[in-house]
């Protein structure tokens, strides 16, 4: 089986090179066909590789790493993209995969244009196969196979990681066809209104799934490290941030170009970057350069040819820029009060904001090359990043109203006094009855800001509150992505300063308080998984008449010899109630079982924000019908 | 407007911006890159400020883990191939593979009685992960 897929895959390298070749010689047809073709033989590899897994067939070499008999099902079939070849398998699927979509689906009456961005796409495949086939080939047998499997890390042995990585990969890898479309766009010297309505159909089906892909990851870490924190400034999630701020600012760029011919050679940029910040992010994970829970396959070797990927990349398609760049055309004229100045400092500061976050990943190994191991956390990134990004925010829903071309700016002044009156009375209340910091004061007005600010501007482009249901799918989308980040901010600020934590040592019987719960360990019994065995405790928690039971755990993986921890979390409506078991101390010559315990309010307030965000830009790519004439302002 | 009047606007706001950026990264860096100490480096260099962040490792002196605060805190010291110690001082759960004899990574600060209290603990994840200080320390011996 694993030897079919092996063969499968080297036909789909061989597919995805002509796929190349004809594309850029302009051979629509063709090329469509083999698109499409390649697609149907790499699925073949895919299942192959899946069928090995779900065999628990130990002579692959990739399976006897990775799982073992006892694992259950889902966990089984996951493990196939829970290590370094696997998803690099993942990555090709769905690399050829976007060529494949996209010769179905692509409409822009520009064959040539359409087969020069399958044929780039191809190569890109190409190149993503070859380091799959020669570098981390998933199809190795091993003589003689093990009995058994040393099993998965148990720490990915979990729903959200299961389908974690695939989004993720949907997201980085949906880049590459924006690369393809920006590449083939520069090569014909045409980045204009049909250009970019392709290319926003695309940066939306990469973005939708990369917003939720973070935020699942973000969720494992909440539930599955016990640290009761959501975001930890972690390289890995480092790397999947800054493509992901890439891709935002290409979203409101590619607007300008579709709606006014404007910024044409910015937005190719971007759609060029997004991807190379993808594959930057692929680099700085598997290469091992920087430590992290992902770093799976250390290997110098292939963090080079990575290296050498995003270099060869990089070159050619800022190369191909230089070169067309300056003869593409500017667009229509506008001042800097209009809704294009306000989207160029959109851009500009999402791109500094991606900068500081690059600075704040990379500044350790700079570091360490002068001699000097540091590490850069938390407090950098609260100094830099959060205020830049909450620059741009307070603007938004003032400026999101300003006009094409040269912006009516009379009513602006009301605006900012709604906003400063926001925030006095925040302040206000924040120095004065409920006692809150003064930072989360003005992130609270923020956020509410946000979310009104972006509401009143869909009743105003609606005129009538009636029309609201009418106005254009995209319209609808904007409203949304951005009354989402005003859910986030309100979320994270609450969650940020509102959380109380405690550390609990308790004996049978004992009880402990936190954030006014009352905690009582009523015993620490074991249980028994499929893989895993468990020291489970059983808490009771009360506040008033509120009444709950906890039981958080923690589980030994006997075949990779390594214990997890299994949160408890009670949503109150409020906020989650969250216990994490420690381990047993030995205190006074009495056995007491130690518990981390959370009250982190609000923490679904920010899930629930950047869900939206994923929802609205799944719904931007949902073709509008032509009929509906979007009412610009 | 002109395009060319427009360009410089443009070029001069975004400048002004990266230019900001770059002061607060370049403070926010230098108050919070966190140095990494183990035992014979805080010999070596001296103690940091009390207060500000930094890193300790090394490996835990069997037999120095006790508890207090009726067992919510441990204190623990950290040793390496040196003479020298540090005393950790942490509240909370301890990381799944911490044991006495291992490798540790604790970020915090020093009291000006030369303690360190310890915010977040980090141990050797597994035969593949560990923090990366420990590296060095594990090839010279």
């Amino acid at each position: 089986m694993i030897e079919l897929g092996h063969f499968a895959a080297f036909l789909a390298l061989g597919l995805s090179l002509a796929q190349g070749i004809m594309g850029l010689r302009g051979e629509r047809r063709l090329v469509g066909l083999i698109a499409v073709a390649a697609f149907g033989v790499m699925s073949l590899a895919f299942l192959s590789i899946i069928h090995a897994f779900v065999t628990s067939d130990f002579s692959v070499a990739l399976v006897a790493n990775n799982s073992h008999t006892l694992k259950p099902m889902v966990y089984k079939i996951a493990g196939a993209w829970g290590n370094h070849e696997g998803s690099m398998a993942l990555w090709c699927i769905v690399t050829i995969g976007f060529g494949a979509v996209a010769a179905a689906f692509m409409k822009t009456d520009r064959p040539l244009f359409e087969a020069r961005a399958l044929g780039i796409q191809g190569l890109l495949a190409t190149g993503a196969l070859a380091y799959l086939l020669f570098a981390s080939s998933p199809f190795l047998r091993i003589d003689p196979a093990p009995f058994q499997g040393v099993g998965l890390n148990p720490l990915l042995q979990d729903p959200a990681l299961a389908i974690h990585p695939p989004m993720l990969y949907l997201g980085y890898v949906g880049y590459s066809f924006v690369f393809a479309l920006a590449a083939a766009g520069l090569l014909e010297g045409r980045i204009d209104r049909v250009w970019a309505r392709e290319a926003r159909i695309w940066s939306l089906a990469a973005f939708a799934p990369l917003t939720i892909g973070i935020a699942l990851g973000s969720y494992w870490a909440y539930y599955e490290l016990g640290w009761g924190g959501w975001w930890f400034w972690d390289p890995v999630e480092n790397a999947s941030l800054m493509p992901w701020l890439i891709g935002a600012a290409l979203l409101h760029s590619i607007t300008v170009t579709e709606k006014r011919d404007g910024f044409a050679a910015w937005t190719a940029l971007l759609a060029v970057l997004s991807f190379l910040f993808s594959i930057l992010g692929a680099f700085l994970v598997r290469s091992g350069v920087l430590t992290s829970v992902h770093a799976f396959a250390v290997d110098p070797e292939r963090g080079t040819l990575l290296l050498i990927g995003l270099l060869t990349y990089g070159g050619f398609a800022l190369g191909l820029f230089a070169w067309r760049a300056p003869k593409l055309e500017g667009g229509r004229p506008w001042t800097l009060i209009s809704r294009e100045g306000a989207l160029m400092a959109n851009n500009i500061v999402l791109i500094v904001a991606a900068l500081t976050v690059l600075l704040g990943t990379l500044f350790p190994l700079i570091a360490e090359a002068f001699g000097r191991t540091i590490s850069v956390g938390e407090p950098y990134f609260n100094l830099t990043f959060v205020p830049i990004l909450a620059l741009i925010l307070i603007l938004l829903p003032i400026v999101q109203a300003w006009a094409w071309g040269k912006a009516d700016v009379k009513g602006w002044l009301r605006w900012a006094a709604g906003g400063a009156g926001l925030v006095a009375l925040f302040v206000l209340l924040g120095v004065g009855p409920m006692n809150i910091p003064v930072g989360a004061a003005f992130g609270l007005a923020l956020g509410l800001w946000l979310v009104f600010g972006s509401l009143w501007e869909l009743k105003r482009r609606a005129i009538t509150p009636g029309r609201v249901f009418k106005l254009p799918r995209r319209v609808w989308s904007m409203t949304l992505a951005h009354v989402g980040i005003g859910l986030f901010v309100i979320g994270a600020v609450v969650e940020t300063t509102g959380r109380y934590e405690s550390t609990l040592a308790l004996a049978q019987g004992d009880t402990g308080t936190v954030a006014g719960w009352e905690l009582t360990l009523d015993e620490v019994r074991s249980i028994e998984g499929p893989n895993w065995y468990a020291d489970g405790a059983l808490l009771t928690a009360r506040k008033g008449s509120q009444m709950t039971t906890l039981e958080p755990s923690k589980r030994y993986y006997p075949a990779a010899r390594m214990p997890t921890t299994e949160t408890a979390i009670h949503k109150t409506g409020t906020g989650d109630l969250y216990a994490a078991l420690g381990e047993q101390r030995n205190v006074d010559g009495q056995t007491r079982w130690v518990f981390r315990v959370y009250f982190n309010p609000m923490i679904d307030l920010l899930y629930a924000g950047v869900a939206l965000i994923g929802f609205a830009a799944l719904l931007g790519l949902w073709p509008t019908s032509r009929k509906v004439k979007p009412a610009e302002a | 407007m002109r395009a060319r009047t427009r360009r410089l606007y443009t070029f001069g706001i975004a400048a002004l911006l990266v230019l900001a950026a770059s002061i607060l990264a370049f403070f926010a860096l230098r108050e919070n890159a966190n140095l990494f100490y183990t035992p014979e480096i805080l010999a070596e260099k001296g103690m940091p400020k009390p207060g500000r962040e930094v890193k300790v490792g090394g490996w835990v002196e069997p037999g120095t883990l006790s508890y207090t605060d009726g067992g919510a805190t441990m204190q623990f010291t950290v040793i390496d191939n040196s003479p020298s110690t540090i005393t950790v001082k942490f509240t909370g759960v301890a990381p799944d593979l911490f044991r006495e004899g291992q490798g540790v990574v604790a970020t915090g600060s020093f009291g000006p009685d030369g303690q360190f209290t310890a915010r977040q603990l980090l141990a050797k994840h597994d035969e593949n992960y560990q923090p990366r200080e420990l590296k060095p320390l594990e090839a010279g011996g």
